[in-house]
C-alpha cells in the first residue's frame, strides 16, 4: 500500500479522530511523523518561561526610571542586584525573599495565584533560619577584612559568626 | 552486599524498582515521584555559592545525612556518590536511571547524590538547590511516596536549619519553586491517545487546571515511546496534601481515557491494531541496525500490545527493562565498551534480539 500523502510504501495505519468516527489513514513513517507531532504552537504553550514571566510582570506599571532604579536594587547579604536575578530567573541567596518581598509578592502571585505558603513548617528553628541566612554577610565581611588587613575587626566578625554557629548545632538528637 | 560505594556497573544489570511493573495501574501508570526542594539557611544559593561554598555545603549535608544510618533511623542505606567525579557515561547513565536530572548530570562544580540501594530514594547535593530530595515508586502511588519523603525530610530537618521564611515557606533559587518546593509526577504511558490524535485535547484542558506535562527524560514536549509526566506547577498556597491530591486525582481520568481508547482500537480496527503491534515486535527482534528513538517507538506499540494480550510471550516487566538498558549509556555499560552512535545502534539490535528471542527465554532472564 502507498502512503496517501506521497510514494512511499506505507508502514503506518493511524486511526484519527473526526468529529468521533473513525478515519483510516495510511502514512509512510516520515509523513505519519510529520502528521502525530504537536504543532509549535502547542510546543510553545507547555512551560512558560520564568524570563517571560518576569518581562510580562515587570513591564506593567513601571516606568523605565522606576526599572533601572530598581535593577541596581542589591542584597546586603549575598550582594546580587535586582537585575542579575531578572537576567538568570535565580536569586543569590534566602534573604533576597526579605530585600526583595515588595518586587517578588506580584511575581509569586502571577505565577502561583498566592503569595502565602500554607504548608509544611520545619520543627526545629523554623523562626531561626533568617538569623541563620545572616551567617553568609558575617562570612563576606570577614574575609573582606581579613584582605584589608583589618585583623581586629575580622576577630570580632570571628566571634559573631561562631555564636550564630553554635545555635545550628543539629537539633532532635536525644 | 557493599553498601560502602556504588558499583554502576553491578547497577547497570539489574533495573529499579520503579520498573517492576507492579503498583496500583501499572499497564499505564509507569512510576509515581515526589521532590521536595531544599536549601540549607546559612548558605548562598547555588547561582552565587564560591567553589568553597558548595565543598561546605556538601561536606554538612553528606555527614548529617550519614548519620541517619548510624542511628538507624532511615531504613534503607544511601550510598554517596561523587557526581562531579564521575565520567560522563556514569551520569548519563544516572540520568537515564531517573537518580540524578539532566541538569545535575551536565552541571559543574562540586555536585554529588545519595542513592538508596533499592533506588526509590535518591538526594541530590548542590543542584539548583542545596537539597533535591526525591522518591520514585513503582504505578501510582503518590501517598506512599508522600509519607517516605516527608518522613526523610523530618529526619534531615532535625540536623540542619532550613531556609524558611514564615509568609513564604521553603526559600529556593527560583520563585517558581518556593513554598512547598514540591514537585509531584505521574509518569503514564499513553499510546493509544497517541494512535487517535487525542493527546492534545487532554494537554490542553491539563493546562487549563495548572498541570505540566513533560516527555520521558525532560524537558521537551515531544515524548519518547509515549511516556508523559503529569505535575502541578505551582508549588505555593497550597499544601502538600492538596498538590498531590490535585496530580492524584486527574491520573485515574487519563487512564479512563486511555483505556477507552484502546477499546476503541480493538473495536474499530482490531486488525491494523494487531497488525502495527505484531510488526514492532517483528522489528525488535530481528533488526540489525536500530536507533533509541525508533526503538522507543516501537517498545511502545509493543508495551501496549502486551497489555491488551495480542502478545503473550514478553512479560511487562522485560519490556519496561528494555526502555531503559536500551538508553545510549545503559548499552555502554552493559556491554563495558565506550560506543559510538553506529556501534550502539548495531548493539541495541543485539540487545533487543537477545531480549526477545522466539525461543521463550526472553520474558524472564536480565
Ligand atoms: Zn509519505
Ligand atoms: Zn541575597
Amino acid at each position: 500500500m502507498k502512503c496517501q500523502k506521497c510514494d512511499k510504501q506505507a508502514t503506518f495505519h493511524i486511526t484519527d479522530l473526526v468529529d468521533g468516527k473513525p478515519n483510516e489513514l495510511h502514512l509512510c513513517e516520515e509523513c505519519a511523523g510529520a502528521f502525530l507531532a504537536p504543532s509549535p504552537e502547542d510546543a510553545n504553550e507547555m512551560l512558560p518561561a520564568m524570563a517571560g514571566l518576569l518581562a510580562q510582570h515587570l513591564a506593567v506599571g513601571e516606568t523605565a526610571e522606576d526599572l533601572a532604579r530598581l535593577d541596581q536594587r542589591s542584597c546586603p547579604v549575598c550582594g546580587i542586584t535586582f537585575l542579575e536575578f531578572r537576567k538568570q530567573g535565580r536569586l543569590g541567596c534566602p534573604h533576597d525573599y526579605v530585600n526583595f518581598a515588595a518586587e517578588l509578592e506580584p511575581l509569586l502571585l502571577n505565577i502561583h495565584g498566592e503569595t502565602r505558603h500554607v504548608g509544611k513548617v520545619p520543627k526545629y528553628c523554623a523562626s531561626g533560619a533568617e538569623q541563620q541566612t545572616q551567617l553568609i554577610r558575617l562570612r563576606r565581611e570577614m574575609k573582606e577584612a581579613i584582605a584589608a588587613e583589618e585583623y581586629e575587626q575580622a576577630s570580632l566578625l570571628r566571634d559573631q559568626i561562631r555564636e550564630i554557629e553554635r545555635s545550628r548545632e543539629p537539633h532532635g538528637e536525644e | 552486599m557493599d553498601f560502602s560505594q556504588l558499583d554502576l556497573h553491578e547497577l547497570a544489570k539489574t533495573s529499579g524498582e520503579w520498573l517492576r511493573g507492579s503498583g496500583p495501574e501499572s499497564d499505564i501508570v509507569i512510576s509515581s515521584r515526589i521532590r521536595l526542594a531544599r536549601n540549607l539557611a546559612d548558605f548562598p544559593f547555588i547561582s552565587r555559592a564560591t567553589d568553597t561554598d558548595r565543598a561546605e555545603i556538601g561536606k554538612i549535608l553528606r555527614s548529617r545525612i550519614e548519620t541517619l544510618h548510624e542511628q538507624g533511623k532511615f531504613k534503607g542505606h544511601l550510598i554517596y556518590v561523587d557526581v562531579s567525579s564521575l565520567e560522563a557515561v556514569d551520569r548519563l547513565f544516572l540520568v537515564e536511571r531517573q537518580l540524578i536530572s539532566r541538569e545535575h548530570a551536565e552541571a559543574e562544580g562540586a555536585r554529588a547524590v545519595l542513592i538508596d540501594q533499592r533506588e526509590q530514594t535518591s538526594v541530590m547535593i548542590n543542584e539548583e538547590d542545596h537539597l533535591r530530595i526525591q522518591v520514585l515508586k513503582s504505578g501510582l502511588d503518590l501517598s506512599s511516596a508522600w509519607e517516605q519523603i516527608n518522613d526523610l525530610d523530618d529526619l534531615i530537618e532535625a540536623r540542619v536549619t532550613y531556609a524558611y521564611h514564615d509568609h513564604f515557606g521553603y526559600l529556593t533559587a527560583c520563585p517558581t519553586n518556593v513554598g512547598t518546593g514540591l514537585r509531584c509526577s505521574v509518569m503514564v504511558h499513553l499510546p493509544a491517545l497517541v494512535l487517535t490524535r487525542q493527546i492534545d485535547k487532554v494537554f490542553r484542558s491539563l493546562q487549563k487546571i495548572n498541570l505540566a506535562v513533560r516527555g520521558l527524560y525532560g524537558e521537551g514536549s515531544q515524548a519518547q515511546g509515549d511516556f508523559y509526566q503529569i505535575s502541578n506547577q505551582v508549588t505555593l498556597g497550597q499544601s502538600e496534601e492538596e498538590l498531590i491530591k490535585k496530580v492524584a486525582d486527574v491520573v485515574p481520568v487519563l487512564i479512563d481515557y486511555e483505556r477507552k481508547a484502546r477499546d476503541f482500537l480493538i473495536r474499530e480496527s482490531q486488525e491494523t491494531l494487531h497488525d502495527r503491534v505484531s510488526r514492532a515486535y517483528g522489528i525488535l527482534r530481528t533488526a540489525q541496525t536500530i536507533s533509541s528513538e525508533e526503538t522507543m517507538h516501537l517498545l511502545s506499540s509493543l508495551r501496549m500490545g502486551v497489555n491488551l494480550g495480542l502478545i503473550r510471550d514478553v512479560a511487562i516487566p522485560t519490556v519496561n527493562k528494555l526502555f531503559v538498558h536500551t538508553q545510549p549509556a545503559h548499552l555502554q555499560k552493559l556491554t563495558g565498551m565506550e560506543l559510538d552512535t553506529s556501534d550502539r545502534n548495531i548493539e541495541r539490535a543485539a540487545y533487543l534480539r537477545r531480549h526477545l528471542s522466539g525461543d521463550g527465554a526472553g520474558a524472564t532472564h536480565n
